[in-house]
């Protein structure tokens, strides 16, 4: 395939900031403007300040920072759930996320009924979901408890499913976050082997994780976040050690 | 997809309405889950959307057909009432429901793109599944006191059916992403779905809205709601009635040549003005959910 070819993600100069709005109804909003506009209404916070990162086809990328540096924000710009308020992001080809899987289950819905839901919703047409429904179920292990309904399932079992949709909807980006997690050991080391195998076929990953040793074995490069601001990109063992270093100093 | 992979796209910007149509298999799925969850655990299921609007009709027959006596000056009351009170339904149902979509898919649109028009249409399809058993029973019950529409009037039912499918679903783009910044916007469709039932000619006839407001009828009959039960009433209910009981002013003047074309602009402005709306709020809908 096209290693390392074309651009897949391309973020240039990205800014966005978030509105922490404290009412909720009309009435406070009509009194503030009558009152002259005395007073924010709001408080304003600046989650990623002028990013700029290129990503290129078949690289696999971690994405790293301590909490509240702007990872989740990123990746949300990127997979267009969020607008930026200044800069551009461009991306190659259909984006999928795993972020949080299972966000498209609903309880009371069968298994099957929830491979259809969620694959569809991850932009799986009917055609790729028959095709590949059987190799779903297997690759979760649920078997026969697939015409159960979900909320029934063990924790495990829901997530297992979830991340076997995610894995089986074919992107050509994959948007990771803090999934890799899932399951007990067995079902961990067979998702990592998956995601192995996804980059292996060329997949651009682009993986947001705090567990610093699995993603220094899934990916080759690494992207350090700080306060918004991208602080080093490089090789994914410097970063680790760099962000090993920053905490400890902390 | 080869040619999409050629080309850098900015993701998140979707092209409305025009999305969910080649969504159709998501909404599919969408509708068949809300139908299904809708009725979990219930006995009598999809059976509810039978036998609320008559426990609703039989109130407002008995209220007013009986107690106030309109069934007198108004032969076929019954069929008169209950295709009114069917459209109106259908038209409250999808407004309410749309209005309150995109919060309670918070969950999904904080966390996964997808163009967001799929859930209040996704309402007004679940709307239109409800809508029509009942308008089953309405064909029934006017064929058993001899109803003989002309394609005329059948073509006017489709029409009268998509028109009000479009205004739930303009209305419903608007108060449902307003919803999202200001949750007033619940309870002042709560409002228009009470006043709706009276604001057009459901349980009494126009010709009193006539005599009390004069030459300002046509007021009145700006509403597109009022003219699509009108139409109904004239599709339904007046080729029910035998030679010795039609009257002369069975419809306003002018329904179909003059209030039908003008409710059905009026419809697409909704509409026009709800995508709009939608399509400049949804760009913050994640963040603000």
């Amino acid at each position: 395939m096209t290693a390392h070819g074309h651009v897949a993600i391309s973020c240039i100069d990205l800014r966005k900031q978030f509105v922490l709005r404290h009412t909720r109804s009309l009435k406070e909003a009509l009194v503030w403007l009558v009152k002259g506009r005395k007073g924010d209404l709001s408080k304003k916070f600046l989650a990623l300040k002028d990013v700029s990162l290129e990503v290129k086809q078949g690289e696999t990328v971690a994405l790293m920072g301590l909490n509240g540096s702007g990872k989740s924000t990123l990746l949300k710009l990127i997979s267009g759930v969020l607008q930026p308020d200044g800069g551009t992001v461009r991306t190659r080809g259909r984006v999928a996320g795993l972020i949080e899987v299972g966000a498209g289950f609903h309880h009371d819905l069968s298994g099957r009924d929830n491979v259809y839901l969620n694959g569809a919703i991850l932009g799986m047409s009917e055609k790729q979901i028959d095709e590949k429904f059987d190799s779903i179920v297997e690759f979760s292990e649920i078997g026969e408890f697939i015409d159960t309904e979900v909320k029934f399932y063990s924790s495990g079992m829901y997530l297992r499913l979830a991340f076997s949709i995610a894995v089986h909807t074919d992107p050509e980006v994959f948007l990771i976050d803090e999934i890799l997690a899932v399951g007990d050991e067995p079902f961990q080391r067979k998702c990592i082997a998956k995601i192995k195998e996804l980059s292996g076929m060329g997949k651009t990953l682009f993986v947001v994780s705090h567990d610093l040793d699995l993603v220094a074995t899934v990916c080759e490069r690494g992207v350090l976040l700080e306060h918004g601001e991208i602080v080093m990109d490089g090789d994914v063992h410097e970063v680790v050690g760099e962000l090993r270093r920053r905490s400890t100093v902390q | 997809m080869a040619s999409q992979v050629d080309q850098l796209v900015k993701p998140g910007s979707g092209r409305g309405l025009l999305d969910v149509y080649g969504d159709r298999f998501l909404l599919k799925l969408l509708v068949r889950k809300e139908i299904k969850v809708r009725y979990r655990g219930s006995v009598l299921g999809l059976m509810w959307s039978y036998v609320k609007p008559l426990v609703q009709f039989l109130i407002y027959f008995v209220a007013l057909g009986i107690f106030l006596n309109l069934q007198r000056g108004t032969p076929n009351y019954a069929i008169y009432l209950f295709s009114g009170i069917v459209l109106v339904n259908f038209f409250t149902e999808s407004l309410s429901n749309a209005t309150r979509s995109i919060v309670d898919n918070r969950d999904l649109i904080r966390k996964i793109y997808l163009p967001r028009e799929l859930f209040p249409v996704a309402t007004v399809w679940v709307s239109a599944v409800h809508f029509l058993p009942q308008l089953l029973v309405l064909v029934g019950a006017c064929l058993i006191v001899g109803w003989t529409p002309s394609v005329l009037q059948l073509a006017a039912v489709v029409l009268i059916f998509l028109m009000v499918a479009v205004l739930g679903t303009g209305l419903g783009l608007l108060f449902g992403a307003v919803n999202v910044y200001f949750r007033d916007s619940e309870n002042i469709v709560e409002m228009i779905v009470m006043v709706v039932t009276w604001a057009s000619p459901v349980l009494y006839l126009w010709t009193m809205v006539q005599e009390a407001m004069g030459q300002w009828f046509w007021i009145y009959q700006l509403n597109p709601m009022t003219v699509a039960v009108e139409v109904f009433h004239w599709a339904f209910w007046e080729p029910t009635l035998k030679a010795d009981q039609l009257v002369a002013d069975a419809t306003p003047p002018g329904l179909l040549t003059l209030w039908l074309p003008v409710a059905t602009l009026i419809t697409l402005a909704v509409l026009f003005v709800g995508q709009l709306t939608f399509r400049r709020l949804a760009v913050h809908f994640a963040q603000e959910l």
